[in-house]
């Protein structure tokens, strides 16, 4: 495993190109951030041309008690955060990916092919076109209210009433493909054998599913929550459907970040918000690669 | 109790079909239907006439047949060739710490390439004088998306033996031969995945070219299409629709194609 075909000189040349790009595209701006986060950068007005450092002041006032669970303020945006991942990443796209990988797990045809079709095809299409489209789709007069109207309910304008589970379930939607395909290919792996002498012990399907499927399928879990988790929480997409509104209601961290820093130009501030981001990051892949760590022997044996 | 399973299995079933199928209805039914509204109706009687309104929106069809085009083919090349480069270096070396080292990127591109960075990008393409080219964007998101294609990319190198190369180097090949000659063609199908990955990525992609580019006859299709429902409060419902179909066609063709030819199969190979 460990032996080199390249030595070390000729290998660093093979990863030249990367290099340039991480430090040009990844590092810099990381160093930029970095800095103007102790500075009251903004783009107009006397802060603009003379930026003036102010030590940790942008982090005194996103963290000030008195005010950060109020709406449109760090903590209230945190939290809306933490349910938009667990909602739509943890249980929404996880969950329903794992429920159809196992459903269909040693089965071909039409049913398998079309359900999968269909949940890749949600996974492919671009972001301003799936916002559209569930834009239309719960529209008071789109399809969802429709067919609710069609069953004798009365229609309910979600994206008002509802705007945080509506997200949800659209973050859900889009991207469920993901884990259905990770875990359903892991689930290939497994030699039917296993799954056969289980049905001969008289073994039911939830304990074939925790005995059997679930311990070899940790580390697949792990490197699947690690990525949704990461993915959700930094996407942008939900602002093409809801704009963070209506009153805040939706305004998760990219979206708190992007008015902070793209809508209203406070650049200190902005990219203050941008580090508390990549601490949380941080945070979550350290966490997955603990557990990983810890459960390897496990898995290995 | 076997009829009872197997009953609550379809049931299950036709739920999932229908919660990925029915926000899909509109875009199915809307763009052959003259008068469009954001409800579904069947079109009576089915019509193109929403595509000549997109075909005579010349805005519209530079977006798509030139700018979004010359972006993901761009980005692709750029981002599959510095991928398999790195892969084949990270896994051929004794480079120190080269298994944490993807995970750092993976970590940085997740934060960095996000609304965050924006700022600090937007500084950096301006200050390269490549404010509103395609080039601008293209090397943007090349920055963003490598650290995830050389991780993809990483599985499928140390899937190649090792043993085509050790030969390859006994008959008396040089580094970059062996590479050329022997890893590069065994790992087409992970050239393949990242490629297409990188191509649909960049072909839905709306932030970068909607902060990086400003010239309307630069624009690729992802922000023309949202200008076209964002512009004036009320979206042209029956132009959005029509373009909608002919913008997300060309990747939903090119997915399912190589879902067709290559399957999923590739996913198993993460960290086995």
């Amino acid at each position: 495993m460990q032996r080199g075909l390249l030595s070390r000189p000729l290998g660093l040349m093979f990863l030249l190109p990367a290099i340039c790009f991480v430090l040009v595209f990844l590092i810099y701006p990381f160093f930029s951030i970095f800095t103007m986060s102790f500075t009251n950068q903004t783009l107009v007005g006397a802060a603009a041309t003379n930026p003036q450092f102010i030590g940790l002041g942008n982090y005194e006032q996103l963290f000030d008690v008195n005010r950060w669970m109020r709406r449109g303020e760090l903590g209230h945006s945190l939290v809306l955060t933490a349910q938009f991942v667990i909602g739509s990443a943890l249980i929404g796209q996880a969950g329903l990916g794992m429920l159809l990988a196992v459903v269909f797990n040693g089965k071909r045809g039409v049913v398998r092919e079309t359900v999968y079709t269909l949940a890749i095809t949600a996974w492919i299409i671009p972001d301003v076109v799936v916002a559209f489209a569930w834009f239309a789709f719960l529209d008071p007069d789109g399809t969802l209210n429709q067919i609710l109207t069609g069953l004798g309910i009365s229609p309910i304008d979600w994206l008002f009433d509802y705007p945080m589970l509506s997200i949800i379930f659209f973050n859900t939607w889009r991207g469920t493909a993901f884990s259905m395909l990770l875990f359903s290919s892991a689930l290939a792996s497994i030699p039917p054998s296993q799954m056969e002498t289980a049905e001969v012990i008289g073994a039911s399907a939830w304990q074939k599913f925790r005995d059997i499927l679930l311990p070899q399928l940790g580390r697949f879990i792990l490197t699947d929550l690690l990525l949704i988790t990461l993915w959700t929480f930094n996407t942008f997409t939900p602002f093409l459907l809801t704009r963070g509104g209506p009153v805040f209601q939706t305004d998760v961290i990219s979206i708190y970040t992007y008015r902070t820093g793209l809508q209203f130009f406070e650049f200190g501030k902005g990219s203050a918000i941008a580090m508390i981001v990549m601490l949380i990051n941080l945070t979550i892949a350290g966490v997955y690669l603990l557990i990983s760590r810890s459960r390897r022997q496990q898995w290995d044996a | 109790m076997g009829r009872v399973k197997s009953l609550l299995l379809l049931l299950v079933i036709t739920a999932l079909a229908l919660f990925f199928v029915l926000p899909l209805l509109w875009f199915v039914f809307a763009p052959f239907n003259e008068r469009a509204s954001l409800g579904v109706t069947l079109p009576n009687p089915p019509s193109l006439a929403n595509f000549q309104e997109v075909l005579s929106s010349e805005l519209a069809m530079r977006g798509l047949l030139q700018n979004s085009p010359i972006i993901g083919v761009g980005t692709m090349l750029a981002t599959t060739i510095t991928a398999a480069l790195a892969a084949y270096g990270l896994s051929r070396s004794t480079i120190p710490g080269r298994q944490v080292l993807t995970y750092v990127l993976i970590l940085f591109s997740s934060v960095v390439t996000g609304t965050a960075s924006m700022v600090p990008i937007f500084r950096l393409v301006f200050d390269l004088g490549l404010i509103n080219t395609h080039l601008g964007v293209i090397l943007t998101m090349t920055g963003g998306l490598l650290p995830s294609a050389i991780f993809i990319m990483q599985d499928f190198v140390e899937g190649v033996p090792r043993s085509y190369e050790e030969a390859a180097m006994v008959a008396g090949a040089s580094p970059l031969q062996i590479f050329r000659d022997v890893t590069f063609p065994t790992m087409r199908p992970g050239l393949m995945v990242v490629g297409i990955w990188v191509l649909v990525n960049a072909w839905g992609t709306f932030l970068t070219p909607f902060i990086l580019i400003r010239d309307p006859n630069l624009l690729p299709a992802a922000v023309t299409f949202y200008r076209f429902f964002d512009e004036e409060g009320l979206p042209q419902i029956t132009l959005v629709a029509a373009y909608a179909i002919l913008y997300t066609l060309p990747v939903l063709l090119l997915y399912l194609l190589i879902n067709w030819r290559y399957g999923f199969r590739f996913f198993g190979g993460i960290k086995q």
